[in-house]
């Protein structure tokens, strides 16, 4: 089967929703049979993970700034007609701050956004993979097969996004699948089965853009300006992401570049000028011969 | 002990030294490094934000020795062909001879560097299962294919004597092929999204056939007669300056990115390779009569090789490290097209007022 057969899926994760709960942590882990890789307090915020790696392939940023609380108010940019948040009837209490007046209180806010693989529609890591371990899917995602990885580790530093890592224990290199195997079974994955926010949005990849186009016109009208997506343009620098991400802040803020690049965009300029290299050597080698007889 | 209350008033009896403010410290896998907002802007270093100071890329998961090592081995066995070969051809035996073992023997240490990484011999097998253009470490896989039982029957043949017809024929295919193995290892290291290796995508090759030319030369002054050696010290030579000028260039063009070349560790062996690389030219252009001092020289020029690889290695690796070499020249860039995107729409715009200024002044 082709992948022009089927639509192409993929995650829309809508930060502004995220409450930082980790389920989709948890889930990726137990679903995946992903190894615990330990629960370290990495004494930076709630962050216990602290970026994508082998064995952490659903990641929770936390960013503590000082900026106003008002723009993570619930219900902001409500679909019209949706329904009212709803009391939960949790016992109510004072803010912390609450009586010692908003100056003294200052202003703090949390973005949280879970980062996971991009399934770039140029994926640097599967143009680099020397055995072809890496695929794409009928599903248009990026999979590794571990029974062909053979643990070069020439995928790691050739992702622009920091994702696919090596295990150390096993010397292959592991990462999302996109949950190819629920996939398979017409099932969702289980990140995006286990967010109680539906900040993480599983489907066709055209209707989330769609969706994730209207999602931020909402929030604008709403008056929140930083909102943005990333990785949702077709035309960017890795041809446009599989998953991609309705951000508050700048890229960076998040662990994430500004502009990446595939990799593999310059390859043939680098292979010109290697071919061009080693013609020199070929040339000045050979000049080395010429002339005098000593 | 915890001694704090929350209170309706907020918190009471904190110890103060736990007062945690936002963004004021980052820590991560134990060393204390200031927030980015909050750390020492040397004068000409840019502004960024990050994560907490934490790396965009993921770490480089090759280790230096195995990998530099690599590098250096395959350049010097590449190279060392290519002087055989034209020793051979041009009836200089003493020379061609030792530069045959070196070749054999540089790309078998390579080889098993490369399996070394991998783990098992097993994996380097399992490379040859595709040949993928867009991979160089699988093009560079089927190079080795080629390349090493050429190096290998040369050296063997003129070990053994047995042969002899076939051996130069290998010889002169192992140096056809070596200029192609000691330069495809440029893009391997620079088809990576590490900043310091792929914005010197252009040069690196460059450095890496002079580098390599240099060691291989500076092998045939070590062990060739002085009377054979001439080739191999004007390849000294010639590698030396083509790989000072192509490090040049290459520091020039890639801007902050090169810092990593200068500092640190890599810095250090970068500087130490240029002083051997120098060095060992200088002994090659002046110490032709002496066996000594080319003994001496090609000595220099091996280990600036070596130097160079690994320098080379560990500025990429430290380039990855620091989410600044990764994320500032990207939002230099954006920053760029963005600018000239409005420079361009506000240009459509004038000169549609101008053509509607035209059309009302003609009618
Ligand atoms: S984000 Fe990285 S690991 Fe994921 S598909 Fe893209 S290049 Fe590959
Ligand atoms: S898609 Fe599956 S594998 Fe990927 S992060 Fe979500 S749960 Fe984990």
């Amino acid at each position: 089967m082709t992948a022009g057969d089927r639509p192409r899926m993929g995650f829309f994760t809508d930060t502004s929703v995220c409450i930082g709960c980790k389920a989709c942590e948890v889930a990726c882990k137990e679903w995946n049979a992903v190894p615990e890789d330990g629960l370290n307090f990495t004494a930076m915020s709630f962050d216990n993970s602290g970026g994508l790696g082998a064995d952490t392939w659903r990641h929770v940023a936390f960013i503590e700034q000082r900026a106003s609380v008002g723009v993570q108010e619930s219900g902001v940019g409500r679909p019209d007609g949706a329904s009212a948040p709803v009391d939960l009837g949790m016992p109510a209490f004072e803010k912390p701050g609450d009586s010692a007046g908003a100056d003294e209180r200052g202003e703090f806010r949390w973005l949280m956004s879970s980062d996971v693989c991009k399934h770039c529609t140029h994926a640097a890591c599967l143009d680099v993979c020397p055995t072809g371990a890496l695929f794409r899917t009928e599903f248009g995602t990026v999979v590794v097969q571990e029974d062909i990885c053979n643990g070069c580790g020439y995928c790691v530093p050739a992702c622009p996004y920091g994702v696919i890592d090596k295990r150390e224990d096993d010397g292959r290199v592991w990462k999302c699948t996109l949950c190819y195997d629920r996939l398979g079974d017409g099932l969702e994955p289980a990140c995006a089965k286990a967010c109680p926010t539906d900040s993480i949005q599983f489907g066709e990849l055209d209707e989330l853009r769609a969706r994730a186009d209207d999602r931020v016109r909402h929030l604008h009208e709403a008056g929140i300006e930083s909102a943005r997506l990333y990785g949702r343009d077709p035309d960017d620098g890795v041809g446009g992401d599989g998953a991609f991400f309705l951000l508050l802040d700048e890229p960076e803020v998040y662990g994430l570049p500004p502009d990446p690049v595939v990799t593999t965009r310059d390859l043939p300029s680098m292979w010109r000028h290697a071919g061009a290299a080693a013609a020199v050597l070929l040339a000045g080698i050979t000049a080395t011969f010429l002339g005098r007889r000593r | 002990m915890s001694t704090s209350d929350v209170t309706r008033e907020g918190i009471r009896g904190a110890h103060p030294g736990r007062e945690a403010l936002t963004g004021a410290v980052s820590t991560l896998d134990g060393h204390r490094r200031e927030h980015p907002r909050g750390r020492r802007i040397r004068r000409g270093e840019p502004e960024f934000r990050s994560y907490y100071d934490k790396p965009v890329l993921n770490q480089i998961v090759w280790e230096p020795r195995d990998i530099a090592g690599y590098l250096f081995l395959g350049g010097l066995a590449g190279a060392s062909s290519v002087l055989a070969a034209g020793a051979d051809l041009t009836g200089r035996p003493g020379l061609a001879r030792p530069l045959k073992y070196t070749a054999l023997g540089a790309i078998t240490g390579s080889v098993a560097a490369l399996v070394n990484d991998l783990g098992r011999p097993a994996r380097f097998v399992n490379m040859l299962r595709v040949l993928k253009w867009t991979s160089p470490m699988s093009v560079g896989s089927w190079i080795l294919m080629a390349y090493g039982p050429l190096a290998g029957a040369a050296a063997v043949s003129q070990a053994t004597g047995i042969l002899p017809g076939l051996g130069r024929a290998a010889a002169l295919g192992a140096g056809a092929v070596g200029p192609a193995v000691a330069a495809y290892t440029a893009p391997l290291i620079c088809d990576t999204a590490v900043p310091a290796w792929h914005e010197g995508f252009r040069e690196m090759p460059f450095v890496f056939v002079g580098s390599a030319a240099a060691a291989a030369g500076g092998m045939g002054m070590a062990t060739a007669p002085v009377s054979q050696a001439g080739p191999a010290r004007r390849a000294a030579v010639l590698g030396s300056a083509l790989e000072t000028a192509a490090l040049w260039r290459m520091e020039r063009r890639m801007g902050m990115v090169a810092e990593p070349y200068r500092t640190g560790r890599s810095g250090l062996l970068m500087r130490a390779a240029k002083a051997l690389t120098v060095g060992g030219a200088v002994g090659a252009l002046l110490g032709a009569r002496s066996r000594r001092v080319s003994a001496v020289a090609g000595a220099a020029l091996l280990a600036g090789s070596a130097c160079t690889r690994f320098g080379v290695f560990h500025a990429g690796v430290a380039s990855a490290a620091d989410p600044k070499y990764t994320v500032v020249p990207q939002r230099r860039r954006l920053e760029e097209r963005k600018a000239a995107e409005a420079n361009e729409s506000a240009q459509a715009a004038a000169s549609s007022a101008a053509q509607e200024a035209e059309g009302s002044a003609d009618s």
